[in-house]
């Protein structure tokens, strides 16, 4: 029997000897994720259920950071339940601020998550574990409950579709742009209830920051899981955990249901323009949309990579009158990088914010709400109607590059024009 | 299980973050969620329901986040069912896991908002009685209806745990 990546790990958590695409499965979970939104719900859900003890207090993780640090009461409540639930059943692995960083960055950066790992998170955005080639997946805070039970979820088998990157990517052009290319040419249900694997030449040369961004994203397809095969850049990446990571790989003659192959050589920065992920427009397209304020950081796009890009081009320069920047480190360890870098100060000295991580503005939780008319470039993941405060508000998603760029410029704008006026300004000078 | 109510009509890409707004996300409470369900499409949405009433929407109905907030804010609104032409994954695992009813279906653009409507889960059967028109949807697999008949996903696992 030939499988893909997704079906071998599914294969090897469940009790069945042979499955396929449609099949319902009971599956071990290796971790079970959840953050101050949706694990209280969770803790509500399994002290109903009478049991005491969860399966296993090791494989349990508990992020606070949506509304961390605490925005308000309520928020501080919420936080508080994880505090007291990881106290009262020993888990080790919850993050009080000061060690929290936005979970999806968080966990693979401690070596929690790790290639082969079953990972379920009360979080659509667990899909970024697929990156390192585990099957990561989001649920609801009853499927954790139950995991905190049993140590086990449901899970029907889904298809694969396989997407082929061939060519060589542009400057400017990155992880975050393959994927809004991909939702924008499959649109956000063209994956719905299937796994997406990413694969070809461009992939292979992609570090693990990009490929973090998209298999982030696969969910804004309607994907269960966005997997791409672990090789060298993996292996470099996990090696220095104590671990016990799996490598697996599709049979070459494995069963995709759809296989899409695109060369993506000439593929410029593109934008998802409001209010779907799926409303992709190349950078170019998009002229004079002035923006109130820029955002850089998230689950999506928040590592030091991303960091690196967007002071490269912002060293020197001054956020545009009236344009509010807002920089977010995913983590502490980014965090901390980004000062020692001098990244920080390149941000502050533009003229922008340097925040503790948290998911904050990204889902119009806190840390930059936007009011009435106001528009927004974030290298988020979500541009959905009122999603970053007001629902007569607007946002763009882009790669940090763009976003930086715009900061400048106080329009969207295309990061070569920044390096343009730049060496002509070296030229005169 | 037999429901009878009012249709609300939604397009497609009912998101979660249309279905409930982030900021509410403070609660784990139905009743408090309900009040704000579908506010930013559809600002007077929970006063418009009655208890019973039926949501009818077009593909990927519940894209977007895990937040089982969505289903709840829904079921604590006073809406009975949901019936759409397909449902993003994370959802339909969230209503099955808590209970929500709801039912896939071909037939949702020739249901008009406002239409009475009866849908007897059991057998799948939409009945439009303001239209005297009957359609017919494909039931759920028979583990999805094992997690149902035993009243949620909790329910379930303390089923199969007591049987071991």
């Amino acid at each position: 029997m030939s499988y893909t990546i997704a079906e071998k790990i599914l294969l090897k958590h469940c009790a069945q000897k042979a499955i396929k695409p449609g099949e319902f499965i009971q599956a071990n979970v290796d971790v079970a994720l959840a953050n101050d939104i949706t694990a209280p719900l969770a803790i509500v859900e399994f002290k109903k259920s009478g049991f005491k003890q969860v399966f296993n207090k090791n494989k349990i993780v508990l992020v606070p950071d949506h509304f961390a640090p605490a925005k308000d009461l309520k928020s501080a409540n919420q936080c508080k339940i994880l505090a007291n639930f990881a106290q009262e059943q020993g888990i080790r692995n919850y993050f009080e601020i000061g060690t929290m960083g936005i979970e999806h960055a968080l966990l693979p950066e401690k070596g929690i998550v790790l290639p082969g790992d079953l990972v379920i998170g009360a979080d659509s955005h667990t899909c970024t574990y697929g990156a390192l080639g585990a099957y990561a997946t989001g649920m609801g805070s009853t499927d954790l409950a139950r995991a905190y039970i049993d140590g086990k979820c449901w899970l029907k088998v889904p298809a694969t579709h396989k997407y082929i990157f061939k060519g060589k990517l542009s400057k400017w052009v990155g992880g975050k742009d393959l994927i809004l290319y991909t939702i924008g040419q499959i649109g956000v249900d063209g994956a719905l209830y299937k796994v997406m694997e990413f694969c070809g030449p461009v992939i292979e040369k992609l570090g693990m920051d990009d490929r973090f961004s998209m298999s982030n994203m696969a969910i804004e397809a309607g994907a269960r899981a966005g997997i791409i095969a672990p090789d060298a850049t993996t292996k470099k990446y996990v090696a220095g955990f104590k671990h016990k990571s799996k490598f697996y790989h599709s049979d070459p003659d494995a069963n995709y249901e759809k296989v899409y192959e695109w060369d993506v050589t000439k593929l410029e920065p593109l934008v998802a323009c409001p209010h779907l992920p799926s409303n992709v427009k190349p950078v170019s397209e998009l002229k004079n949309i002035k923006v109130d304020q820029v955002v850089i950081g998230s689950c999506t796009n928040g590592r030091i990579s991303d960091l690196r890009i967007a002071a490269s081009l912002l060293k020197g320069k001054k956020v545009a009158q009236g344009v509010k920047l807002i920089v977010f480190p995913a983590t502490q360890k980014i965090y901390l990088e980004a000062v020692r870098e001098g990244l920080a100060e390149i941000f502050v000295k533009a003229g922008g914010v340097f925040s503790t991580p948290t998911c904050g503005p990204c889902l119009g939780g806190h840390m930059g709400i936007l009011t009435d008319g106001e528009v927004a470039i974030a290298t988020t993941n979500r541009n959905f109607l009122g999603r970053m405060g007001s629902p007569k508000s607007f946002v763009y998603l882009s790669n940090p590059a763009v976003a930086a760029a715009s900061a400048i410029t106080g329009k969207i704008t295309h990061p070569k024009e920044i390096v343009i006026a730049r060496s002509v300004a070296t030229k005169q000078s | 299980m037999i429901i009878k109510g009012k249709v609300h009509k939604f397009s497609d890409d009912i998101n979660t973050d249309d279905i409930i707004a982030a900021k509410y996300l403070v609660s784990t409470d139905a009743q408090e969620l309900g009040k704000h369900c579908m506010e930013t499409i559809s600002p007077d949405f929970s006063k418009a329901v009655s208890p019973g009433d039926i949501i009818v929407a077009g593909n990927n109905f519940g894209c977007g986040s895990s937040r089982e907030h969505a289903p709840l804010a829904i079921k604590g609104c006073g809406v009975a069912a949901v019936i759409a032409k397909s449902f993003a994954a994370i959802f339909f695992r969230n209503a099955i896991n808590i209970g929500l009813p709801f039912l896939e279906s071909a037939d949702v653009d020739k249901i008009n908002n406002g239409d009475i409507i009866e849908i007897d889960l059991a057998s799948g059967i939409i009945k439009n009685i303001t239209q005297d028109k009957n359609y017919k949807t494909q039931a759920f697999p028979d583990f999805l209806q094992e997690i149902v008949q035993s009243g949620g996903l909790i329910n379930w696992v303390k089923k199969c745990t007591k049987s071991r």
